[in-house]
């Protein structure tokens, strides 16, 4: 049985959400701006589990939330990667400036 | 400085610099790889916080199912090599400084919580985190929820087929 202070998880966190934020500002392949996204969620997943046990040590709401949260995240990368492949279908390429249609 | 605490700090540091390995490395197998990389040591953090079930899981949804779709599609449109070939310099520096700026506001915030600042996790303790005790709970109290999520994986997987077919 050991402690380590709540704040230093708190800080793993924020790191890891901006280096995904900073991910998702600045990449242009689609595929790595999904996997940014999948860290951001990550990172907020560490911070349910933290509080979680660090409020309620004996109940399961922070896992339930990490659980609901794991499961849409499957389900979003599968309908991303749908439209992935059909945004290389018509343009041949997965860059996000190339697929400017909707620009103006 | 026990051995959880030491644990982790490496676990911490694994994380971090894999997370900044993936941004940096421009085939997009290898951001792949070091994802997956990422979330074992998520998985790592997990295990220390009691959370046992939710280590597994993690491990077998991310790193076993939404990675390897990932790996096939990159590999299915050929883009393992060097992508990202033209680089906006002024993108760089505004997402540089976005991020940033947001990092610097929220570690601030995180580093004047009195409330928190000298508040302890218990690690390696209790076993609330087992699937027996999870499994009850999540099929008594959170039932409703949990339909709700298989309906999800329905509609995502009905609209992942409609979406992904040829015309």
């Amino acid at each position: 049985m050991s402690q380590t202070p709540l704040i230093q998880i708190l800080f793993l966190s924020v790191g890891l959400f901006f280096i995904g934020m900073y991910g998702l500002l600045t990449r242009r392949n689609v595929i790595t701006i999904l996997m940014s996204i999948e860290l951001i969620l990550n990172s907020v997943n560490i911070n349910f589990v933290a509080f979680n046990k660090y409020l309620y040590p004996h109940q399961l709401e922070g896992l339930f939330f990490t659980i609901f949260i794991i499961t849409i995240a499957a389900a979003e990368a599968a309908v991303a990667i749908a439209i992935i492949i059909n945004l290389y279908r018509s343009h041949h390429s997965v860059d996000v400036e190339d697929a400017n249609e909707l620009k103006w | 400085m026990s051995a959880t605490y030491i644990l982790f700090w490496f676990l911490s540091a694994l994380a971090v610099v894999s997370a900044l390995m993936v941004l940096f490395s421009k085939n997009p197998v290898h951001s792949v790889l070091w994802l997956i990389a990422v979330f074992f040591a998520i998985s790592g953090h997990y295990i220390l916080m009691n959370a046992q079930f939710l280590a597994i899981v993690n491990i077998i949804v991310y790193a076993g199912a939404i990675m390897v779709l990932f790996l096939f599609v990159i590999m299915l449109m050929n883009l393992n090599k060097e992508t990202e070939p033209r680089k906006n310099i002024w993108m760089k520096l505004a997402g540089a400084i976005a991020a940033g700026s947001l990092l610097m506001i929220l570690v601030s915030l995180v580093g004047q919580a009195t409330e928190l600042s000298h508040r302890n996790l218990l690690m390696k303790d209790g076993d609330i985190g087992l699937i027996k005790n999870l499994g009850k709970i999540l099929f008594s109290q959170y039932v409703v929820p949990f339909e709700i999520t298989s309906i999800l994986f329905l509609s995502a997987m009905v609209g992942a087929v409609v979406i992904g077919k040829k015309d």
